[in-house]
């Protein structure tokens, strides 16, 4: 057997996401000094005008599983992007910093609130965040913004890290317009122009104790979008002085798990997520819902009743996969899609024992994940106050997945208590999916942790973390500027440390 | 057909585990309606093959309904993911965004 080529790296960088990315620019300067940094993507690197916003097309190019990445129960889906960008790729652009009380009960020792709010505002500076004037929101969102205060909500707007939006709509989809300012369009470029490699289509296998990164670069398969990679397709062994983990709380978690080191015990532990349903109400007149950026709004409820609702708006087939049953009164709602008002429901969940990542035989990764009761609640309260949102914007009816039927009309909107009720919630029967990831390789100082508070994995001072699996908990927002903070901490203590590990 | 495309295509990159398991749901979803109505699914009138998919869609079992679920997104995903389907909603969504509706 012909070994497999061997190339040598001061740090290499696994995901080119929110987190990779951030650490790819932050640790640029060291090649400066003659250090060699490389980042690994397993997804492929698009062309701008591959980004077409065709639902099924770009689901299957740019999510794992073309979106559709089941739990182990098979209840929920997740969804995460593998491509050069990392999820930065599909998500809205919502920029948000991590509440102060999150942090604090959090607990983790050395991490401040304080440390990640300076780092997140240099991100929001250099992502162009900013709030959207108000001749760019849609009906959509100005609905949300009207039904919200009505019934005496506290609606806020999300800062949004946009330049050029268009208003496509398409933002799940990856902007047709390039719009977003996700780390493919912002840390990664300046990375690559600092001397930084990025390795599209390579797959870290493993990783082993003597630094040696098992990678497999594939081959561009024929008709599929995306560049071919910048290596000829193989296996290759990368040896590191130093490993950044940022694939993802998916790809982290299970490559640590499948990598022959004397990891901590707690690796794949304290998984949880932001399960969310997309609730859909009906107006008399059309409205502008599928034009304009889609995000604008949200409220926040994660303190007291543990959910979040934020506007949103989906494209046919999700949908319909939202909607519940099937035939005549399924197609009805889908055929009143101009006149559909959208809210999605996000319940904050607190890490719970046996909610956790591991891997199979093959060493792929399997997300064990149940509903608890808390959770279902939080989902509940949502979709009662989406509900009383909904009504108070003037819609005629409501699609509630927790009532039966689940069509509520106008005339019910008093009830919308006492119809909307936990007893309505079936596992496998309400299409229930989430976006934001988090947990799994958490930062803190005992057993129950896998890093210290700068990422560093305990036992193995090489071997660093820096995506959202840091989380020992819930973030209970949108976590991206969260990711890029944690991971501007984790590249400043390898630059640090890289005198003594690397010679 | 578009839709039989669609849903081929989708399944063609999940496990084969999973293929094999909707194999076997679909064969059941054509039998056993002959233990309560004496027939197959395909020869039941409409009615019936709403009451029985829906008995399914709330089924007990959880493993029932995760099928039931699986199979209905894939049906959904073959008509709702065609261009034509989302035209034909009223789904309008263009990369040019506003400047298409001006």
């Amino acid at each position: 057997m012909i070994p497999a080529p061997e190339r040598v790296y001061d740090v290499a960088i696994v995901g080119s996401g929110a987190g990779g990315g951030t650490v790819a620019q932050a640790l640029a300067p060291l090649v400066r000094d003659g250090r060699r940094v490389v980042v690994f993507e397993q997804g492929p690197r698009f062309e701008d005008a591959e980004f077409t916003g065709r639902e099924l097309e770009m689901a299957s190019a740019l999510y794992a599983d073309g979106g559709g990445f089941l739990t182990a129960q098979g209840t929920m889906t997740l969804a995460f992007a593998q491509a050069y960008g990392g999820s930065t790729l599909v998500y809205t652009g919502t920029s948000l910093t991590a509440p102060e009380r999150v942090i604090r009960h959090w607990g983790v020792p050395g991490l401040d609130h304080a440390d990640l709010l300076r780092r997140s505002q240099h991100y929001l500076a250099e992502n162009n965040v900013h709030l959207l004037p108000p001749e760019e929101i849609n009906d959509n969102n100005r609905l949300f913004l009207e039904g919200g205060r009505r019934a005496g909500y506290r609606v806020e707007q999300f800062p949004v890290n946009v330049k050029g939006c268009r208003g496509s709509s398409l933002c799940n989809l990856g902007c047709p317009n390039q719009a977003k300012q996700g780390t493919n369009r912002v840390q990664l470029p300046q990375a690559e122009r600092q001397g930084v490699e990025v390795v599209t289509r390579a797959e870290v296998l493993r990783i082993d104790p003597d630094r040696t990164l098992a990678v497999r670069v594939s081959e561009k398969a024929a008709g599929a979008k995306g560049r071919p990679s910048e290596w000829a397709p193989g296996e290759y062994r990368v040896r590191a002085g130093i490993v950044v983990c940022a694939g993802g709380v998916i790809g982290t978690t299970s490559l640590l798990l499948r990598s022959p080191l004397p990891r901590p015990r707690c690796v794949g532990e304290g998984f949880t997520c932001h399960p969310a349903l997309i609730l859909v109400a009906e107006h008399a007149r059309p409205i502008t819902n599928d034009v304009g950026h889609p995000k604008s709004y949200f409220v926040d409820r994660g303190a007291e009743q543990r959910f979040v609702l934020e506007t949103c708006m989906y494209f046919p087939f999700t949908t319909a996969k939202a909607l519940s049953g099937f035939g005549a009164a399924h197609s009805g709602v889908m055929r009143a899609f101009p006149r559909l008002q959208m809210i999605l429901v996000l319940a904050c969940d607190a890490a719970t024992p046996g909610n956790r990542i591991t891997v199979d035989g093959a060493g792929r990764p399997v997300v064990r994940y149940r509903f608890t009761e808390e959770t279902v609640g939080g989902l509940v309260e949502g979709t009662r106050a989406s509900a009383r949102i909904f009504f108070a914007a003037g819609a005629l009816r409501v699609h509630a997945p927790f009532a039966t039927p689940p069509l509520i009309e106008a005339n019910d909107a008093e009830r919308v208590t006492e119809l909307i009720t936990a007893r309505h919630f079936k596992e496998g029967k309400v299409a229930i999916s989430a976006a934001h990831l988090m947990g799994g390789c958490a930062m803190g100082a005992g057993a129950e942790s896998v890093t210290d508070g700068w990422g560093r994995v305990h036992g193995l001072p090489w071997l660093r973390v820096a995506d959202a699996s840091l989380f020992p908990d819930s973030l209970e927002i949108n976590p991206y500027v969260t990711i890029m903070a944690l991971a501007d901490r984790v590249a400043e203590a390898i630059r640090a440390d890289a005198p003594a590990l690397l010679g | 057909m578009e839709l039989e495309r669609i849903v081929e295509q989708a399944l063609t990159s999940r496990p084969s585990r999973l293929q094999r398991q909707l194999v076997i749901l679909i064969r059941a979803i054509e039998w056993l309606p002959l233990l309560r109505y004496g027939r197959r699914f395909t020869r039941l009138e409409r009615r019936r093959r709403a009451r029985f998919l829906e008995a399914l869609q709330e089924s007990p079992l959880l493993l029932l309904r995760r099928g039931f679920w699986g199979l209905r997104t894939l049906a959904l995903m073959g008509y709702y993911a065609r261009p034509a389907a989302a035209a034909s909603v009223g789904y309008h969504a263009d990369p040019r965004g506003w400047e298409a509706r001006r």
